[in-house]
């Protein structure tokens, strides 16, 4: 059964609950205001620099990747799950050693590909520690 | 930059680092698969091992210890990885200017020549003390 039937288009959580490694960090999804939002726990074993400390570059790309993935699916309810074509990360500030929060965004939605960006920020909303860019192939 | 705890975490091993060349091993684990459907591990997983993979190349071409922060990554995902398969991750520094140094990273699973992805990273160096670091390659 695929995956997107089984989790139900409609509830992110079930989704990524049902992705091992989107369980593995214990990515949860909220709706506030209209927008999806990710939110992602700390854990010591996400640490990249334990002399800072900060979080693991790859870390903060799993997170803005999987929220740009989880709004495509929600925006444009997909049916099999986008695979990523291209990906760029913008590091704008040092992952702090605290939970994380990110939000997905369409940029444009063609008929084989998404365009799409997300933005991950700490305690200030304000303060993007980095933002993501990428296309996705639907279907 | 040596290990860390999250490539630890991930299980992935560092096999070779020097002259800016290096080499991380992956085996596959069930849970970095992104999608339980096919069993493809999440590309957020690649992501992490091409930035690690990157970053210690340029760590092991300085001539003194910086400090290096992921500035820039970006990655072309070519083809699906094969579930149940290790991954081989290998990057090489292209060139260390004063404050930034220039990477490029390859993961496949059987060689170079056919990547599942391709990444291009850049990274700022801050250095321990204040004489500027030698040109390198």
């Amino acid at each position: 059964m695929e995956l997107l039937t089984r989790a139900g288009k409609a509830d992110p959580n079930a989704l990524l609950a049902a992705v091992p490694y989107c369980a593995w960090l214990s990515l949860s999804a909220r709706i506030e205001e209209g927008a999806l939002i990710l939110d992602m726990p700390f854990d010591p074993k996400l640490i990249g620099n334990p002399v800072l400390p900060a979080l693991h570059g790859g870390v903060v790309g799993s997170l803005l990747e999987t929220a740009a993935l989880v709004q495509t699916i929600w925006e444009t309810g997909a049916a099999t799950v986008p695979r990523p074509v291209d990906i760029t990360i913008d590091y704008l500030r040092s992952a702090r050693a605290v939970a994380s929060h990110a939000r997905g965004f369409i940029v444009r939605q063609g008929r084989r590909v998404v365009a799409a960006r997300a933005e991950m920020w700490q305690d200030d909303a304000a303060k993007p520690v980095a933002s993501f860019r990428g296309h996705f192939l639907l279907g | 930059m040596g290990n860390t705890a999250f490539l630890q975490a991930l299980g992935g091993t560092l096999e070779s680092f020097a002259d800016g060349h290096g080499r991380i091993r992956l085996p596959f684990q069930p849970f970095l698969v992104g999608n339980p459907d096919t069993g493809v591990i999440h590309g957020g997983v690649l992501t992490a091992l091409l930035d690690q993979a990157c970053g210690m190349a340029v760590g092991s071409a300085l001539r003194a210890p910086a400090m290096i922060a992921t500035l820039d990554l970006r990655i072309d995902y070519m083809k699906p990885a094969q579930p149940e398969t290790d991954l081989i991750i290998e990057s090489e520094c292209l060139k260390i200017a004063h404050e930034v140094a220039f990477t490029r990273g390859y993961a496949f699973q059987t060689t170079r020549e056919d990547p599942v992805a391709i990444a291009t990273a850049t990274f700022m160096l801050t250095h321990f003390d204040t004489p500027p670091q030698m040109e390198r390659r």
